[in-house]
């Protein structure tokens, strides 16, 4: 069969730049990739996180993708285009980075949207990917299975760092002191990557738990609100409108699940595949190696948590998963599938009902695994208070918490 | 202590207070014009000149938390504004129902509190209602009194005003009687509500209706009784209804310290106005900026000869456009002799056979009308009411008027009415058309309804717009999330000055980077003309340049080039004697409109028949030519009617052995493509297999109140219909299975589902309360997998005991029933490729996913292509004949892979080109789109996109095939 060639040359990433190009990273999970801009520099990468976040950005990300494209894909092109265009970077050696899952959504595909968008002004700048599924493989960056395992535990120091600071903001007796111990907490997990022994987690864990419950909190009772959905949405700042912010100021306790949930996600649904449709039955096996290691030490960082009593614990992973059943078939796999009912209704039992489910305008799969759901949640969970929120570069944030806020007038009646 | 609730809604303020013993002593409910701060003050202050005091105080609404933030004053969200109120007020309510100016809500009170918004893309709101009265040109009050007088109502999408129009439009050039219309549109707006918002929660009990439209509209408040099935018992409209969440308000600010009415206007004075505003680029600087502008503009206006004088030939033009008719009449050098402009009020008719009345008395009868050419939305029927020479479409009439006035014009772009048209021009041939898709949809009308909204008429809201200090940055998208920025902006202080830019602006923007999706201005080219009603409106062109940073050529006439460019036609096409209606022939004009429905076949189409005083008849509305009477085109050049009736072939409806049951199948979606696998597996194991009602609109509205996301596509939303249809049949089981992975076709790197055909069944079976484990089996398949179907298969299956060996040989049964599908496709496929290419003919390769076959999914545009004699051909029955091809994006689902090597293939076939059905909504087909055009204009080839919703309206499409078959046949003669 032949194959006609319609793809276009673009600039590929090669380990010989890695001495020469400066990084970009967008903003997606501003928690974790605190750490790991860390933990890549210390790698010998010249990489930075963007932090750009004006109106620039969504406009650039407007004028670049295509109008139906998800919200996420177009923030992160935004950022992107702003940034190159920003005149702080030496074109000719920068390259861009971004994350592929390999799954049936659109996630996927923002490696070659980007480089789509890229391409007619900043031809020459590369984009690296990242990802586990052998995609790009002539432009990806190299992950050896040290690097790997670094970024592992620089997701579960960011989850721990987040789940505690969440905690104690809203409770601070003084102003800035969750801050600070977020601060704290964030040099000393990379302090421990620099000078070794960041892979004793359970130490540098309890030191995170430690540093926080040092902050002196305030007992009041605040509503406490979950935040699931669609992952950029979710943790980033700039594609939810700084959504954990506003909720700070409606006097309520964000309750942000864990990054490492989403992880194991990706990793269970290789072993479901096996499991349903009798896919690769040795991967699987690998993956459930890794699985068994990760939710172990998952366990291990609950039972911390459990001992120290100031903060609830991380959900277990294994509660999520049934959860899930109880919504939702464990197929539903592509973007965030049954993670985001499994999360709903794990909040729903550890005593958050009230929920913000964030997701891009027109998200496929949120139609099933998050809207979808609503229905059976509501008749599993008397108390279930959900609300769907659209992000899009037009809706606007006075019609988004207005929504919220309607959710929040319930979450008081219920009460 | 006296209580006082402040309400700011999207267009109104609302104020009510209530006395220490619980009399609401006052209330009110006046529209804001955007000037919010003003507004409540003029409020706050007869309220402090009627009764003065202290009071405790509370801000509701939409657009109040801003200013309640900025004062200091305490703030309540609306909807618990409303419950305080009900449940002091009303407290037996069940349900209440409350449509603002732009909010539409449901509060469940009883029976599990909940309460439901409107998504943001959903329209069925206040401000939907004004933009429909708007286009009716009545006021919302007229609107009122003609849907009491309805005799019918008609389908009209209701989910956004745009899609609203796009309904509407065509009735109302049909000739539709507005009274009908009228109630259509409340219909629309109930059925949103109804099944939109409650979403399988059935409404019950007693229910009240809030909010100022339901108070004020008693045809709204007739439909919402009715369809509910409410007696007066249960159907409550309240006398304080428009206040209802002010007197909430109030209620909610018990027991707040109080203050002095005096200090609280003062607090609102003094509150700052939001600096939130991203604010834009002045269009000018200064008047003497502005007349450069005005006098360079001028250069290009045509030169006029006076009629009167005038006794020469001429050439007329005429332009039924959607909301105006234009008529132009030129001499041969293109002289202005006379032109005319004006909106059709829905009588697109009336209006030409009168203006042309008045030409003939203008002339005096010395008038020579040598030819005449129509264009536009109204062609067909003015052309056949005139009996003009030539009807042409729409395009090739803007691209003659613009070579015109510049002959090396490579761009163009109109910006009418209701639509976008932006051309470019290649090689002296249009090389590829964009129209506005309906979503995107932000033109003149859309300022219209802004500048009505805030008291001021067009003209005025743009002037000033001029000189705005701080143009407000409003996004570019559709009119519905335009709206919610207006509304933020004006929150936010800005002035209408701002806004009137701020619009001016996002109009262009919109078509600049939305419509034509340039991702660099250059890319519109050197030598553009701008076009069309809303560029003769100065700053909406001085955006235009300001944007592009070009300057750009606007004909005097910009108005009016369709009309225009359909005299040039005239002028060089002329061919003997002109038909056009003579001055007597006009005089005894007369018409008689009536609607009714083709009993052609079972669409059942609703068709209206004009009928002329010399017996002639004309109909519209047909999608076929069944409807206009005439004899139907074969169906041996579609693949598409070939399709349907082979498909539903694989059912073959033979059991032997023991019967062991009813199996349902729901006709979309992926069964689409796999009833042949299922068909053959069921009956082959003994089951009857019985398949959902074809869709239709009323099987939609049947399923409509399980939709979980209203923003899905219209085929994943129909499927509800099916499985009610399924159930109503008393069927044992509706087996529809899950499959995160389709069938490999080994031409992409995977070959994944989309996501909501892979994992619909959930969301089915999450909302819909009739189905349960036993009635409803949705197993999750690979069927590359063959050992593991089996199995997960029998478990499925358990009820019925079957064995591996049995479903084994069955599903070889449904494989074989697959491939000979397949099979067949392909051949009839070749068939029409051969005839059609010893015949000459053109082949339009339509191609979508499979589900695209359902007619009521594709509108019937087979039917369409083949009624411009073309032969119609699918993208899976001759993708095989393309190469494997390598994108520039991830190539990871079945359903792509076919449509990019189907791209491949037309792209080395000469009289074949490619349209892509793309539903409202596929976040996939974002990628495939743009995959699929660059593909094809690598090889030189046409790239035309047909977005397909649940709107009925094949006019536009129609338009674009047209164009396109316009600019095929040019660059055959080249």
């Amino acid at each position: 069969m032949n194959e006609r060639n319609y793809s276009t040359v673009y600039p590929k990433w090669d380990k010989s730049m890695k001495s020469t190009h400066k990084i970009l990273v967008p903003d997606m999970l501003p928690w974790h990739f605190e750490i790991i801009e860390q933990v890549l520099k210390l790698e010998g990468y010249d990489v930075e996180v963007l932090k750009n976040n004006t109106r620039t950005v969504i406009d650039e990300g407007l004028k670049h993708v295509h109008n139906d494209t998800c919200y996420p894909c177009l923030c992160v092109v935004g950022q992107y285009i702003d940034a190159l265009k920003s005149g702080k970077y030496d074109l000719e050696h920068t390259a861009l980075m971004i994350t592929q899952t390999g799954g049936g959504c659109r996630a996927s595909n923002y490696m070659p949207l980007i480089r789509k968008a890229i391409n007619a002004e900043f031809p020459q700048v590369p984009v690296v990917s990242v990802n586990f599924s052998g995609l790009e493989k002539e432009s990806s960056f190299e992950i050896g299975v040290k690097l790997f395992l670094k970024f592992a535990y620089a997701i579960i120091y960011g989850d721990s760092i987040m789940w505690c600071y969440n905690q104690t903001k809203p409770y601070e007796k003084t102003d800035g002191q969750a801050d600070a111990a977020r601060e704290a907490a964030v040099n000393f997990v990379v302090e421990k990557f620099k000078n070794g022994g960041y892979n004793k987690y359970k130490k540098i864990n309890r030191e995170i738990i430690k540093i926080f419950s040092n902050v002196e909190r305030d007992k009041l009772e605040k509503t406490k609100v979950g935040i699931v959905g669609e992952i950029y949405v979710k943790y980033s700042a700039l594609g939810n409108n700084e959504l954990e912010k506003f909720l700070l100021s409606e006097n309520c306790e964000p309750v942000v699940p864990a990054l490492l949930d989403f992880v194991l996600y990706c990793i269970v649904n290789v072993i479901n595949d096996y499991r349903l449709y009798g896919h690769n039955k040795f991967t699987a096996f690998i993956y459930g190696l890794v699985y068994k290691i990760v939710h172990g030490m998952q366990k291990n960082i609950i039972k911390q948590f459990e001992k120290d009593g100031n903060f609830a614990p991380v959900h277990d992973f294994e509660h999520l998963r049934k959860c899930a059943d109880k919504v939702i078939n464990q197929g539903v796999k592509m973007g965030e599938g049954w993670l985001i009912p499994a999360e709903m209704a794990a909040l729903a039992e550890t005593g958050v009902p009230n929920i913000v489910c964030a997701q891009p305008f027109g998200c496929l799969p949120n139609h099933i695994a998050g809207k979808g759901t609503i229905r059976t949640l509501k008749t599993l969970y008397k108390n279930e208070n959900i609300v769907a929120v659209d992000y899009d570069p037009s809706a606007t944030r006075v019609n988004q918490e207005n929504r919220i806020k309607l959710m929040l007038a319930t979450a008081r009646e219920n009460k | 202590m006296k209580l006082l609730g402040i309400d700011v809604g999207s267009t109104t303020v609302k104020a009510a207070v209530i006395d220490e013993n619980g009399n609401l002593n006052y209330s009110s409910y006046v529209r804001h014009f955007a000037n919010v701060k003003q507004t409540v003050l003029a409020e706050l202050n007869t309220i402090k000149q009627k009764f003065g005091g202290e009071y405790c105080v509370s801000i509701t609404g939409s657009a109040g938390l801003g200013l309640a933030q900025r004062s200091d004053i305490n703030f309540v969200q609306e909807v618990q504004a409303a419950f305080i109120a009900i449940r002091k007020l009303h407290s037996d309510t069940d349900v209440a129902i409350e449509l603002g100016g732009e909010d539409a809500k449901i509060i469940f009170v009883t029976g599990g509190t909940e309460q439901r918004m409107n998504g943001s893309c959903a329209g069925g709101t206040g401000a939907f209602i004004d933009q429909m009265a708007t286009l009716l040109n009545v006021s919302v009050e007229e609107m009122d009194e003609l849907s009491l007088k309805a005799e019918k109502t008609y389908p009209i999408a209701s989910r956004c005003g745009v899609f609203a129009k796009s309904d509407i439009q065509p009735l109302l050039n049909q000739g539709a009687k507005k009274s009908d219309i009228a109630a259509s549109i409340f219909q629309a707006v109930v059925d949103q509500t109804v099944s939109g918002l409650a979403q399988g929660r059935k409404i019950c009990g007693k229910v009240l209706f809030l909010g100022g439209p339901l108070h004020f509209l008693k045809g709204l408040r007739q439909a919402f009784v009715k369809t509910l099935k409410l007696d007066d018992a249960h159907a409550v409209f309240p006398d304080n209804a428009p206040c209802f969440m002010a007197i909430g308000a109030a209620l909610h600010s018990v027991g707040e310290s109080g203050s002095k009415i005096e200090d609280i206007i003062e607090k609102i004075t003094n509150s700052a106005s939001g600096n939130e505003i991203v604010t834009g680029r002045r269009l000018f600087e200064n008047t003497r900026q502005y007349a450069e502008f005005v006098k360079r503009h001028r250069a290009t206006d045509l030169q006029f000869c006076d009629i009167a004088n005038y006794d020469g030939d001429c050439f007329l033009g005429i332009d039924s456009g959607s909301t105006t008719t234009k008529l132009m009449l030129i001499t041969p050098d293109c002289k202005i002799l006379w032109s005319h402009y004006q909106s059709n009020n829905g009588q697109p008719l009336d209006i030409v056979v009168e203006k042309l009345k008045e030409l003939y008395a203008l002339t005096d009868n010395k008038l020579k009308i040598r030819a005449s050419a129509v264009t536009g939305y109204g062609e067909d029927l003015i052309k056949s009411a005139i009996k003009a020479d030539f009807g042409i479409v729409e395009t090739v009439a803007h691209f003659k008027a613009a070579l015109h006035f510049n002959p090396k014009v490579d761009f163009i772009i109109d910006i009418g009415g209701q639509d976008i048209k932006c051309f470019k021009i290649k090689n002296g041939a249009i090389d590829s058309i964009m129209l506005n898709e309906a979503c995107s949809s932000g033109c003149g009308s859309f300022i219209q309804t802004f500048a009505r909204a805030m008291g001021l008429e067009i003209d005025k809201f743009s002037e000033k717009g001029l000189y705005a200090a701080n143009p407000v940055e409003l996004g570019s998208r559709c009119t519905v999330f335009m709206n919610s920025a207006v509304k933020q902006a004006q929150k936010d202080g800005a002035t209408v000055e701002d806004i009137s830019a701020g619009l001016s602006s996002s109009i262009v923007k919109n078509a600049i980077y939305k419509v034509i999706r340039a991702t660099s201005v250059d890319e519109l080219g050197e030598n553009i003309v701008v076009q069309g009603g809303t560029f003769l409106n100065d700053a909406v062109l001085r955006s235009f340049e300001l944007e592009t940073g070009k300057n750009v050529i606007r004909p005097g006439i910009a108005g009016l080039m369709g009309a225009f460019g359909a005299a040039l036609y005239a002028k060089e096409n002329i061919c003997g004697e002109s038909t056009t209606a003579t001055r007597d022939e006009l005089e005894s004009f007369t018409y008689k409109s009536r609607s009714t429905n083709c009993r052609g076949c079972m669409s059942n189409c609703n068709v209206n028949i004009i009928s002329f005083g010399d017996g002639r008849k004309y109909i519209s509305g047909n999608k076929c030519e069944k409807g206009a009477g005439l004899k139907p085109v074969s169906d041996d050049y579609d693949i598409y009617r070939y399709k349907q009736t082979r498909l539903l072939q694989c059912v073959e409806g033979i059991i032997t052995g023991k019967k062991r049951g009813k199996v349902g199948l729901c006709m979309q979606l992926g069964m689409y493509e796999q009833l042949p696998i299922w068909a053959g597996f069921f009956e082959t194991l003994g089951f009857e297999v019985v398949l959902s009602d074809s869709s239709s609109r009323e099987l939609y509205f049947k399923g409509q109140h399980t939709v979980a996301s209203d923003t899905a596509c219209y085929p994943a939303k129909l499927i509800h219909g099916h499985v009610e249809s399924l159930l109503d049949r008393g069927v044992d089981f509706i087996f529809m299975p899950c499959e995160s992975y389709n069938l490999d076709e080994h031409c992409s790197t995977n070959h994944y589902n989309c996501p909501v055909v892979a994992y619909y069944p959930e969301l089915l079976k999450a909302n819909n309360e009739r189905l349960n484990n036993s009635n409803f089996i949705m197993p999750y398949l690979d069927l590359n997998m063959l050992d593991k179907t089996v199995k997960t298969l029998k478990s499925a299956l358990s009820a019925y005991k079957l064995k591996s060996g049995e479903i084994k040989r069955a599903l070889k049964v449904g494989f074989a029933r697959l491939d000979g599908y397949h099979g067949d496709v392909k051949s009839k496929a070749d068939e029409i490729l051969w005839k059609s290419e010893t015949e000459g003919k053109q082949v339009i390769v339509l191609a979508g996913r499979p589900y695209h076959l359902d007619s009521e999914i594709n509108h019937g545009i087979n039917k369409l292509l083949t009624s411009l004699n073309l032969s119609v051909l699918s993208e899976d029955s001759i993708f095989e004949k393309g190469d494997n091809v390598k994108v520039n994006v991830l190539n990871q689902w079945t359903y792509h892979a076919r449509l990019y090597r189907a791209a491949d293939f037309v792209s080395k076939r000469k009289n074949v080109n490619l349209v892509q059905l793309v539903s409202f909504g596929c976040g996939l087909d974002a990628i495939t789109t743009d995959e699929v055009r660059s593909i094809l204009e690598k090889n030189g080839k046409l790239y035309t996109q047909i977005k397909i919703d649940e709107i009925n309206n094949l006019g536009v499409v129609k338009i674009r095939l047209r164009s396109m078959l316009a600019a095929i046949d040019e660059a055959a003669k080249k």
